[in-house]
């Protein structure tokens, strides 16, 4: 296992999912002779999980079941331990697209966090790119390079505790990509420049929530001769498929002109299968806004 | 400026490329002397050859592309004169003084956008009296009409997407850039997986998958009817060594493979050759009698007779010999992708077609393995609706999803910051989940439905009234 390439059997070691139902998982780190709780009981690492194909249905003892499925970064954003707010799969697969991601890329991160992008742009980038990420605080940054090691992606990051807006990334000239998700990312601009290769076409991208930050840093951007700067924001719809009943009226019987009584209809509902959206959705998430570089 | 080893990023002959202005994106290859339209003009591309990608050309008479020199180094109207709000400028069509014609005696004695754009300033009569806001909209829009660059990138899946959902949705069934997007993450598509794609969409989600495997692992195109489409494919420039990873099966053979029933051993040539010589013959002959005049023939030889049909059996025997090769190749490919099929332990399954999407992803499901993610896009929801009731009746599946993405784009300036005016209406639905091992036991519903059951009809309605219910 390993969060760049599947494996077919889980394994002592592993970091596995645990599908309960819809909207819950959870992380199981694999060992041997250890036991995980869940509200349908008790999963044995050894006999329930250690040699089991992935995707296999595992029987808990209170007699319910689960899922244990491999790991992928989207499975592990919903199910991570958040030590901070996390970008979620939605604005990620576009972040992806729109900073032209691909396996060799060479990307700058700040801030990590809990790695919830981190992860999608390791496995975007393997097996011959590399992501250097900077985070500020002590703690997450020795969290989450546990959990590279844990995931088996190590060897594709490099962590640095520093403070981004006044060290910067701590490489120079050599990335394809810049991300920022900081509180104030006009101050890193000029950091993600120079961190960036010389050539032309080096994408950036920085994520706000609000839109005082989305204009200093854009105005950063103009100021550091970026180009091609575009502000957007995704938003993502869920359709919960439900059959519905609607009741018929009865406006009594049909009379018809010669007097004859009609029977009212023998259904009292019609049902169909239709969508419904979720009570509440994500309005905002924040905006992202991309830019690409040119030659320096 | 001449780096070393900057020949990666240096325009080559033959190279696909996307040429670039202001939001409008067109996909050509650079082939010498090729006249070139974009954007209602025409030029060549061979003056681009050895310039870095992103550079951006000036188009100057004849055709020919220049290198800009300068980045256009303060605005036309740094005149500071400006009014502070429009209650006394009328709309006439009156304050250009330019004609249409003059405008176009200024373009052909050479004048460059810039100048162009300065002539129109300096004819307007309500110009100065535009606030400040007014006036940079004003020249923002000059500049989007007159100027005559073209910016030449390096393709990549986010150009391609966005440049056909410009020009040619109808080409990729609507799907939106954004929804692509999120296919390629939510399928996991990444370097050294064995992806199923099936797809109509002139090969541009192919081509962005494979350009997320970065030429590690395979991609099965399964395509109907005669031969894969893919022009899109091309458009993204891959190096040679990516196409080895693509495989195509042709889905009229799916139920067969998967019945194990399909044979791709080489079969008996005779047979298949004795028909394919036949139709040789047929052609052959007329060609013969067409050589050959009245006069000619009278003075040919028993020689000449006997060298001709010599002749005419080596062109019927390299006929045959060429058939027989590209038959092989055609066999050998086709073995090759149902190998990889067979397993049925494919990592991934991603589908965006015209087709009604159901039975597809039936169908396909079958190949991948459990824990894996598959992604199916449809112009239309009813249609995922209805894949997302079969695969709940069927099981194996968890995680199933049906969401679309909302994308609104900003236009931030100082004190000008607002959403912009036109978004999109819509690109398109997802289905998504991830397959789990079949149950063995029974498909029937799950102890944890995701549906939750239907509201129970109130009783308001005097049952006395209504017939009984079965």
């Amino acid at each position: 296992m390993s969060f760049v390439e599947y494996s077919d059997c889980i394994q002592d070691g592993d970091v596995a999912i645990v599908y309960l139902s819809h909207n819950s998982v959870m992380p199981v780190k694999v060992q041997q002779g250890a036991q995980t709780q869940t509200r349908y009981g008790v999963i044995r690492h050894s006999t329930d999980l250690i040699g089991q194909p992935y995707g296999s249905k595992v029987t808990c003892s209170k007699g319910g079941w689960v899922y244990v499925l491999h790991p992928t970064p989207e499975l592990w954003t919903v199910a991570l331990p958040h030590r901070t707010q996390i970008l979620y799969t939605t604005d990620i697969a576009t972040i992806t697209m729109m900073l032209e991601l691909k396996p060799g890329s060479i990307v700058c991160e700040s801030g990590t966090g809990s790695g919830s992008l981190s992860h999608a742009i390791l496995r975007t980038i393997a097996p011959t790119g590399h992501l250097h990420t900077v985070e500020f605080h002590q703690q997450r940054a020795e969290k989450v390079q546990e959990e590279f090691a844990e995931h088996r992606v190590d060897h594709l990051v490099t962590v640095r505790n520093q403070d981004v807006c006044k060290d910067g990334f701590g490489v120079t000239g050599v990335a394809d990509a810049i991300f920022l998700d900081i509180p104030s990312p006009w101050e890193a601009v000029g950091h993600a420049k120079a961190a960036m290769k010389r050539q032309a076409g080096g994408r950036l991208c920085s994520f706000s929530p609000c839109i005082e930050q989305v204009q200093r840093t854009c105005q950063a951007l103009v100021d550091q001769g970026f180009e091609e700067i575009n502000t957007l924001e995704v938003l993502l719809r869920i359709h919960d498929v439900r059959t519905v009943s609607l009741p018929l009226p009865d406006f009594g019987p049909d009379c018809r002109s010669d007097g004859v009584e009609e029977t009212s209809p023998n259904y009292a509902a019609v049902s169909l299968k239709t969508t419904t959206p979720p009570r509440e959705i994500p309005g905002h998430t924040g905006y992202l806004t991309f830019a690409t570089k040119p030659r320096t | 400026m001449a780096d070393n080893g900057d020949e990666e990023y240096r325009i080559q002959q033959g190279d696909y490329v996307v040429l670039k202005r202001g939001d409008i994106f067109k996909a050509v290859q650079i082939v010498p002397k090729k006249k070139i339209i974009f954007e209602k003009q025409w030029f060549f591309l061979d003056n681009a050859v050895g310039n870095l990608y992103s550079t951006t050309f000036e188009i100057s008479s004849g055709g020919i592309l220049q290198p800009q020199k300068l980045k256009e180094t303060g605005n036309p109207s740094d005149l500071k004169e400006a009014g502070t709000d429009n209650r006394n400028i009328v709309d006439d069509g009156k304050s250009q003084k330019l004609t249409r014609d003059d405008i176009e005696t200024l373009k052909e004695q050479g004048l460059k956008g810039q100048e162009i754009i300065q002539q129109l300033i300096e004819n307007s009569s309500t110009f100065r009296d535009k606030t400040e806001y007014a006036q940079d909209k004003y020249i923002k829009k000059k500049k989007k009409k007159y100027e005559n660059t073209v910016t030449i990138l390096k393709p990549s899946c986010r150009i391609l997407a966005m440049m056909y959902h410009g020009r040619e949705p109808g080409k990729i069934c609507h799907l939106r850039y954004d929804t692509l997007a999120q296919m390629l993450t939510l399928a996991n598509i990444h370097a050294h997986s064995k992806v199923l794609v099936f797809e109509t969409c002139a090969g541009l989600v192919l081509g962005s998958i494979m350009e997320r495997m970065g030429g590690y692992g395979s991609v099965i195109q399964m395509y109907p009817g005669g031969g894969p489409v893919r022009a899109g494919v091309e458009s993204f420039g891959f190096p040679a060594h990516f196409h080895d990873t693509l495989h195509e099966f042709p889905i009229c053979h799916v139920n067969a493979l998967l019945a194990g029933e399909l044979d791709t051993t080489a079969k008996d040539p005779t047979a298949e050759e004795k028909l394919n010589l036949a139709a040789d013959e047929e052609q052959i002959q007329p060609e013969a009698e067409q050589q050959g005049s009245p006069e000619e023939q009278n003075m040919e030889t028993n020689a000449a007779q006997d060298q001709e049909k010599i002749e005419k059996e080596k062109r019927r025997e390299a006929k045959a010999q060429e058939r027989k090769v590209k038959l092989e190749e055609k066999r050998k490919k086709l073995a090759a992708a149902a190998a990889l099929l067979e397993g049925r332990n494919a990592d991934g399954l991603v589908i965006a077609s015209r087709f009604h999407p159901c039975p597809v992803l039936m169908t396909l499901l079958k190949f991948l393995a459990p824990s894996r993610p598959f992604v199916v896009y449809s112009q239309y929801k009813e249609t995922l609706i209805e894949c997302y009731t079969k695969l709940k009746e069927q099981g194996g599946t968890v995680n199933l999803r049906l969401s679309d993405t909302w994308l609104r784009h900003y236009q931030v300036l100082p004190n000008r910051t607002h959403p912009v005016l036109l978004m999109s209406g819509g690109g398109g639905y997802l289905l998504s989940g991830t397959t789990v091992a079949m149950d063995q036991s029974k498909p029937a519903a799950s102890q944890r439905s995701e549906e939750p059951a239907p509201k129970r009809q109130k009783a308001s309605v005097d049952s006395s009234r209504l017939p009984s219910l079965e």
